[in-house]
C-alpha cells in the first residue's frame, strides 16, 4: 500500500515509524515521478511489513520539502528513527531502485 | 517466438510499433520505464513537429502511446540488459525475462550527458539538475545557471526565465547552436544573461549550490557568479551498454546504421538517437522507426 503523507501527519507516519520509511516527494507536473510512480506502487507490495511506502506532493507540501532540501523531483528518501538515512534523486530502473530498498530495510 | 522485437518505446519505438502492427508482424515492445515516450516525457513544449505545433513532450508523448496501444501492441516492462544476436534467432535479455524474436529494432534512445565538473555530482539534487521541467519550480525567484548552447539548453532557459529572478546562460562559443526562433526569444527576454565562450569550472556552496563558476577560454579569467540553480543541458549520450560487443558503435557508444536502418547485424536494425545520424529530433525519429520495420520486413522475407 502506498500511503500519503503531508504535513498533519509526517511526524507520526514518517518520523515516528518503527519500520524503516520510503517517502517519494513528487509533483503531477513531473514526468520522470510518473515513470516512477509504478514502480514504487510494485515495490510497496513486495516489501509490505518490511519497509513503510508513502508520497509527498511537493506543491501541497511546500514546507516539507523545504525541510527536506527537495530541489529535484522525484527525489525519494529513506527515514530510519525519524532521520533522513538515504536518498535517491531522479527516476531510476527498478533493478537498482529494488537495491536501495533492499539496502534500507 | 515473435517476429520483431522493438527495444524502446520512445517516438522512435512507437513509431516502429504502430509500422510493425500494421504490417501485421507479430511485434513487442520492451521499455525500461513505466510511461511511454522517451527523452520528450521532460519536454515543456515540442514546436517543430508538424501539425502539432505547442504541444507538451508529454502530451505528445502520450498520443503515441495510445496510438500504439490503439493497434494492439504488445508493450511489456523490462530493463534491457544483454543479447544474443549470434544465430537466427535473436535474443533479447531484460531483468525479468528473455525474449526471442527473427529481427530486433534498437530504439533505446539516449540520456542527457554529465558535465564532469567539480561539485556536479555532490550537488546532484541539491541545486545540480538536468530536468528544467521537473525542476523549475523550485527556483522561482531565485538565480540560476543554465549550461549549454542546443536547443534544450535554450529551451530550458526561456523555460526558467519565466520563474526566475534571473538566468545566466553559459555557452563555451560565441554563438548558440539552437534553432534561430529559440535564439531569438532567449536573447529578448530581459531578466537573461549570456555568458559566452566560457565553461563552467565548478559548482559550490555548502548544503546546497551557492556558486557557479566559469572561466573564459580566451583570456582565462574567472568569474563566481551566485546562483542557487545549475542546469546542464550539454548534450546526449546514447543508451547503448546493453549492446555493446554485440552490434558495431563509434566512439561515443551510437549504433552505425545506414539509410535502411541496419546494423553490422544481419536482422538488427537501429532507430532514434540511439543510432548514428544527423539529426536527432522527434520528426527524424519516427521516420527512423517506419525506415526500420520496413527493412525488418524485408529481412523476414529472405528467412
Amino acid at each position: 500500500m502506498v500511503n500519503r503523507f503531508d504535513e498533519s501527519n509526517f511526524d507520526a507516519e514518517v518520523l515516528q515509524s518503527d519500520l524503516p520509511v520510503f517517502v517519494d516527494f513528487y509533483a503531477d507536473w513531473c514526468g520522470p515521478c510518473k515513470m516512477m510512480s509504478p514502480v514504487i506502487d510494485k515495490l510497496a507490495e513486495e516489501y509490505e511489513g518490511k519497509i513503510k511506502v508513502g508520497k509527498v506532493n511537493v506543491d501541497e507540501c511546500g514546507d516539507l520539502a523545504q525541510k527536506y532540501g527537495i530541489m529535484s523531483i522525484p527525489n525519494m528518501i529513506f527515514f530510519k528513527n525519524g532521520q533522513p538515512v538515504d536518498r535517491v534523486v531522479g527516476a531510476i530502473p527498478k533493478p537498482a531502485m529494488k537495491d536501495k530498498f533492499e539496502k534500507n530495510i | 517466438m515473435y517476429d520483431l522485437i522493438i527495444i524502446g518505446a520512445g517516438p522512435a519505438g512507437l513509431s516502429a510499433a504502430i509500422y510493425a502492427s500494421r504490417a501485421r508482424l507479430n511485434a513487442i515492445v520492451i521499455e525500461q520505464n513505466y510511461v511511454n515516450g522517451g527523452q520528450i516525457i521532460d519536454t515543456y513544449e515540442i514546436d517543430n513537429y508538424p501539425g502539432l505545433p505547442g504541444l507538451s513532450g508529454m502530451d505528445l508523448a502520450m498520443k503515441m502511446a495510445e496510438h500504439a496501444e490503439k493497434l494492439g501492441v504488445e508493450t511489456v516492462n523490462g530493463f534491457v540488459q544483454s543479447l544474443d544476436l549470434t544465430g537466427p534467432v535473436k535474443k533479447v535479455i531484460t531483468d525479468e525475462a528473455t525474449y526471442e524474436a527473427k529481427a530486433v529494432i534498437i530504439a533505446s534512445g539516449a540520456t542527457h550527458s554529465k558535465l564532469g565538473v567539480e561539485g556536479e555530482n555532490q550537488y546532484g539534487g541539491m541545486g545540480v539538475s538536468y530536468c528544467a521541467t521537473c525542476d523549475g519550480a523550485f527556483y522561482r525567484g531565485k538565480d540560476v545557471l543554465v549550461v549549454g548552447g542546443g536547443d534544450v539548453a535554450v529551451e530550458d532557459a526561456i523555460f526558467l526565465a519565466r520563474g526566475c529572478n534571473k538566468v545566466y546562460v553559459c555557452h563555451r562559443r560565441d554563438e548558440l547552436r539552437a534553432a534561430k526562433i529559440l535564439q531569438e526569444n532567449l536573447l529578448s527576454l530581459p531578466n537573461v544573461e549570456m555568458v559566452w565562450n566560457s565553461n563552467l569550472k565548478s559548482i559550490t556552496g555548502g548544503m546546497k549550490v551557492e556558486n557557479a563558476t566559469v572561466v573564459n577560454k580566451f583570456d582565462k579569467s574567472e568569474r563566481t557568479i551566485p546562483v542557487s540553480g545549475v542546469f546542464i543541458a550539454v548534450g546526449i549520450t546514447p543508451r547503448s551498454e546493453f549492446a555493446r560487443n554485440h552490434v558495431a558503435m563509434d566512439e561515443k557508444g551510437y549504433i552505425i546504421a545506414d539509410k535502411t536502418g541496419a546494423t553490422n547485424v544481419p536482422g538488427v536494425f537501429a532507430a532514434g538517437d540511439v543510432r548514428t545520424k544527423q539529426l536527432r529530433q522527434v520528426v527524424t525519429a519516427v521516420a527512423d522507426g517506419a525506415n526500420a520495420v520496413t527493412s525488418a520486413e524485408k529481412y523476414l522475407l529472405t528467412l
